[in-house]
């Protein structure tokens, strides 16, 4: 057993753990179980990494990558102890850019030691430097495009952009003629390495990474971040056919198409087609036919008498969304789930797939404030039951619940919603009478069983709190 | 404005159009309610618990000139002549059955409102008494049928021998065969129901029956206004085999089939009855209009010469008066929010409003019986209906197996010619590289949604596996690659473990409800 027999062994065990990581994270009682393999089959990579990187090395170097490490862990680690859980979308998306940059660096050294080293000190290849050199492009160009996507949706999710749609003059144009300049340049660079060349390359990847995102409205982000998250493990695949490194090809397509798996999810969710988000800037289409939309007479409510409504109410559901999360109103809502299933009211929630701003985000944030996740339904495991519901309260939700889903002229035609209108009382809670993301009116407002609630989500809820 | 709810004077009518709870909330919508005195006593409620509640107790004449009336059953000539000018009555009154008493209404200066013609629509719910009556008159069907069988309905076993589950057989399965069901599966009977829409048994389940369907080779239309309709021809033979034989193997048999406007469909011909156990019973609940089931006759209990007991009683809601009341009254309420929108004691009669439109039988002695139809069933069929299903397949045909095949040739292609030209080591990189890419799907294909979060965080952690990529470029010939590389091993490594930290933080947050699992194991 040698050095290098030994680290392919340990790099295969690690890539198994890692698979056994994403099945046991697809169940609640095997979640706990899938992150430690995970962490498992990362300590044993990096182990047998770093004693294969040592064997030529000298101590500087070594205690060069020590302190990379423990840098990188410190941070790491801070940040994940810190962040609140309404935050979650952005540090994910900041995450996302890391790897991308990590892979755009990594392509970049591919080249630097091998064909932009100076004569006799390029490093020796097990196959024709053409093909590395096109594994260069790849590499870096997907490395790119997840750096300056992640970036563009953490600073929208952060709300430090707008997170309005960008929209170019012939978006798609632009899109497809960077793929096709990267083609090009691509081919030029397997030609005739170079770093101007490759220093394009990259330039046109970063800015087809920020025009893709940037082109996505807010209310998208789920897909969106998904998406990224498949980016970054296709970058590091193809840092693995650089590197000729296994292990980093597997772990990469794992979680590149787990990624792109679970963004399909999303795009069924919101009967969006897979390859219009791909592609970037979906979403568009027919918003120009939203203009004035239907209006119509709203009724409002204070807290006081939704805390009768509910007194009252035999069984009573929850459909939060994005509001909630803004409102930091978790903890309240919580609060106020326990004290009606303390007077024997049935209280569930009914989470719609895209609810938020991440996928499964409502579903961490009820974690968070201690909501038991048996009473924490999804869309479809809760849609027949709401025209027997009492009461059904709207927290910080718009899209998903928007009744012109099922009008074909409706720009969010066909996106499957929650139905709430059919329950006895609906309660929307609401900052104003604006629009959501996708720009859409709403007539569920209008209708006669729909009661709004004004301000700020958490105080609302605090005020029915205390109402009760 | 004044709401009069008179005492109700049909012989065998023991509901009434208010309860003490209904009073305070018409109260609560700025009206005045006066009650004649006596009007609840059938239904147990006492002229006290009505003035406690708030409202003036009065004399017929007081009740029936109010600004609006509510009442219960259809009104005799002399109270249609006590109503005042330009009153409203609202009552049940089967305006398409009794045309001679739409003719009567709008001979007087008044608005009549038929709470029996509301729209079955989403929104029309709180007001259907048609519903909410079938409900009690299901449920009343069954205790009915148990108190004339003369077994149990539950199987038991007992020391003094073993007691088998009665079989029940409901015939529909709308709002009161529905109820039948719950009612007769919670006394334990081992409960059958059948129906002409298929897609009811669903419901039927949900409520502990079984459904039985008739064979057909085509679907049996709703017509699009939330009722059963006729049927065809080849379609009765068939559903008539299967009535003959539930026939001869249940106990109790309870029809509800009813097409609105026309008699009710036979279900059950002598010969089926005949053929039944001595002992058994059925519940006709069409024997007012015609019967189910031949022999029935409506408001009486019929015996057959074999021992078959056949129930026909119409007045199954008012066998349970105080909770009939209570539920009709809840409707009116429901109904007078609807004609008060302000809230403030005055009535609008919006007549662009579908529900109201529908209602309005007589305005102001203008007869306006029928109102336009209003198509309600959820079927493709009717355009002006949300039907978001049919509409998603139209736009997105499913992708044709020719196409989908040439697909996976034109990507087997590419893949075979990639790896053909490519040199060995290559080769062993794409291959892993499939293999990966197909685990990746999979091995997440039935993820839970409420974990999607922490598993974009775990594969984000595990996507800064690109750190050993950088190790293995740390310390190779110049100082760049070196810098390079250390600055992508301290970005991954911050992605690896803060990657991990923030899964097992949200990871320890998600925790099963303590009420049930307690509850569970204190039963």
């Amino acid at each position: 057993m040698s050095l290098t027999t030994a680290s392919s062994a340990a790099y295969l065990v690690a890539g198994l753990l890692f698979v056994l990581s994403l099945a046991g994270l697809s169940k609640h009682e095997t979640a706990k179980a899938g992150n430690t393999y995970g962490m498992a089959g990362m300590a044993l990579a990096l182990i047998a990494t770093v004693a294969l990187a040592a064997d030529d090395l000298e101590a500087a170097a070594i205690i060069a990558i020590v302190a990379a490490m423990a840098v990188g862990a410190a941070l790491g680690i801070w940040r994940a102890r810190q962040v609140e859980m309404t935050g979650m979308p952005e540090l994910i998306a900041l995450l996302h850019s890391f790897v991308g940059l990590a892979a755009v660096l990594v392509g970049w050294n591919g080249y630097l030691s091998v064909e932009g080293a100076p004569a006799g000190e390029a490093e020796e290849l097990g196959l024709a430097v053409e093909i590395h050199s096109a594994e260069v492009s790849i590499g870096v160009f997907i490395g790119a495009v997840t750096f300056t996507g992640s970036i563009v949706a953490f600073l929208k999710l952060s709300a430090r952009i707008k997170s309005n749609p960008l929209v170019l003059p012939g978006k798609n144009w632009l899109n497809l003629g960077a793929l096709a300049l990267f083609v090009v340049l691509t081919v030029v660079f397997v030609v005739e390495p170079s770093l101007p060349v490759l220093a394009v390359l990259t330039a046109l990847a970063l800015a087809l990474g920020w025009h893709l995102v940037a082109s996505i409205g807010g209310g998208d982000m789920p897909v969106v971040v998904s998406m990224l998250n498949s980016y970054s493990g296709w970058a590091a695949a193809a840092a693995g056919f650089l590197l000729d490194n296994d292990l980093l090809i597997i772990t990469g397509a794992l979680v590149g198409s787990s990624g792109a798996y679970l963004s399909y999810i999303m795009c069924k969710a919101m009967n969006r087609s897979f390859i219009s988000v791909i592609a970037g800037g979906f979403g568009n289409e027919g918003a120009a036919a939203v203009g004035g939309g239907e209006d119509g007479e709203h009724t409002e409510i204070t807290a006081a008498d939704v805390a009768e409504l509910l007194i009252d109410a035999r069984s009573v559901v929850i459909t939060p969304g994005y509001g909630m999360a803004v409102a930091h109103a978790q903890g309240p809502v919580a609060d106020l789930t326990r004290q009606l299933a303390d007077r024997g009211v049935d209280v569930r929630f009914g989470i719609h797939p895209v609810a938020g701003r991440l996928p499964g985000h409502m579903n961490v944030l009820l974690a968070e404030a201690k909501v038991p996740y048996d009473v924490v339904l999804e869309m479809d495991e809760v849609n027949d039951d709401l025209a027997a519901t009492d009461v059904v309260l709207v927290i910080g939700a718009n899209d998903t619940v928007n009744p012109s889903a099922a009008d074909p002229g409706s720009p969010i035609a066909g996106m499957p919603v929650l139905r709430v209108w059919e329950a006895g009382t609906v309660i929307v809670f609401k900052r104003s009478m604006n629009t959501g993301y996708a720009g859409v009116q709403n007539p569920l407002f209008f209708r006669e069983n729909t009661r709004m609630l004004f301000g700020d989500a958490r105080e609302r809820v605090e005020d029915i709190l205390k109402a009760l | 404005m004044l709401i009069g709810v008179p005492r109700e004077s049909s012989p065998g009518e023991t509901r009434v159009a208010a309860t003490p709870i209904t009073v305070r909330q018409l109260r609560d919508l700025g009206h005045e309610v006066l009650v004649e005195s006596g009007a609840g006593l059938a239904a147990s409620h006492t002229d006290e618990a009505y003035a406690e509640a708030g409202a003036r107790i009065g004399s017929a004449a007081e009740a029936w000139g109010a600004e609006v009336v509510l009442h219960v059953a259809k009104p005799s000539a002399a109270e249609i002549g006590m109503l005042r000018d330009g009153g409203v009555l609202v009552s049940l009154l089967s305006p398409a059955l009794d045309p001679e008493l739409v003719t009567a209404l709008a001979a007087r200066p008044v608005t009549a409102l038929a709470m029996d013609a509301v729209p079955r629509i989403s929104r029309a719910q709180s007001l259907d008494v048609l519903s909410s009556m079938a409900n009690i008159a299901g449920y009343r069907a069954v205790i009915e049928a148990a108190h004339a069988f003369g077994r149990f309905f539950t199987g038991q076993v007992t020391a003094a021998g073993k007691v088998p589950p009665a079989k029940v057989l409901v015939a529909g399965a709308g709002v009161a065969g529905l109820a039948a069901i719950g009612a007769a599966s919670s006394l334990g009977a081992i409960v059958r129901a059948t129906d002409v829409r298929p897609e009811v048994a669903d419901q039927i389940a949900s409520l502990g029956g079984e459904y039985v369907g008739v064979p057909a080779d085509e679907p049996q239309p709703g017509g699009g206004t939330g009722y059963a309709s006729v049927t065809s021809e080849d379609y009765n033979q068939r559903a008539a085999e299967m009535y003959a034989e539930q026939a001869r193997d249940v106990d109790i048999v309870i029809t509800t089939a009813l097409i609105p406007g026309r008699a009710a469909p036979r279900l059950l011909n002598a010969e089926m009855v005949a053929s039944m156990k001595p002992g058994s019973v059925i519940v006709d609940m069409a024997a007012g209009q015609g019967g189910n089931v031949e022999g029935s006759v409506a408001d009486q209990v019929v015996t057959t010469p074999n021992g078959v007991t056949i129930i026909g009683y119409t007045d199954l809601p008012g066998r349970l008066p105080a909770q009939a009341s209570q539920l009709y009254g809840t409707n009116l309420v429901n109904l007078v929010k609807l004609l008060t929108p302000a809230k403030d004691g005055q009535l609008v009669l919006d007549m662009d409003d579908v529900v109201i439109r529908a209602m309005t039988v007589v305005r102001s002695g203008e007869v306006l019986w029928p109102p336009p139809p209003v198509a309600v069933s959820a079927a493709p069929a009717a355009p002006a209906v949300p039907a978001p299903a049919p509409l998603v397949k139209a736009e997105k045909p499913a992708m044709s197996p020719a196409r989908r095949s040439a697909l996976v040739g034109l990507g087997a292609a590419v893949l075979f010619l990639l790896t053909a030209f490519a040199p060995n080591q290559l080769v062993g990189n794409l291959t892993v590289f499939a293999l990966a890419v197909v685990v990746g799907f999979y091995v997440i294909g039935h993820v839970h949604h409420a974990l999607h979060t922490p598993l974009m965080s775990v594969t984000n952690a595990i996507s800064g596996i690109i750190v050993v990529g950088a190790l293995l470029q740390l310390g190779h010939i110049s100082g760049v690659v070196t810098v390079l590389a250390f600055i992508a091993v301290l970005l991954a490594s911050i992605n690896v473990f803060g990657g991990f930290a923030v899964t097992r933080r949200m990871l320890g947050m998600f925790t099963r409800g303590p009420a049930r699992t307690s509850a569970g194991s204190a039963r």
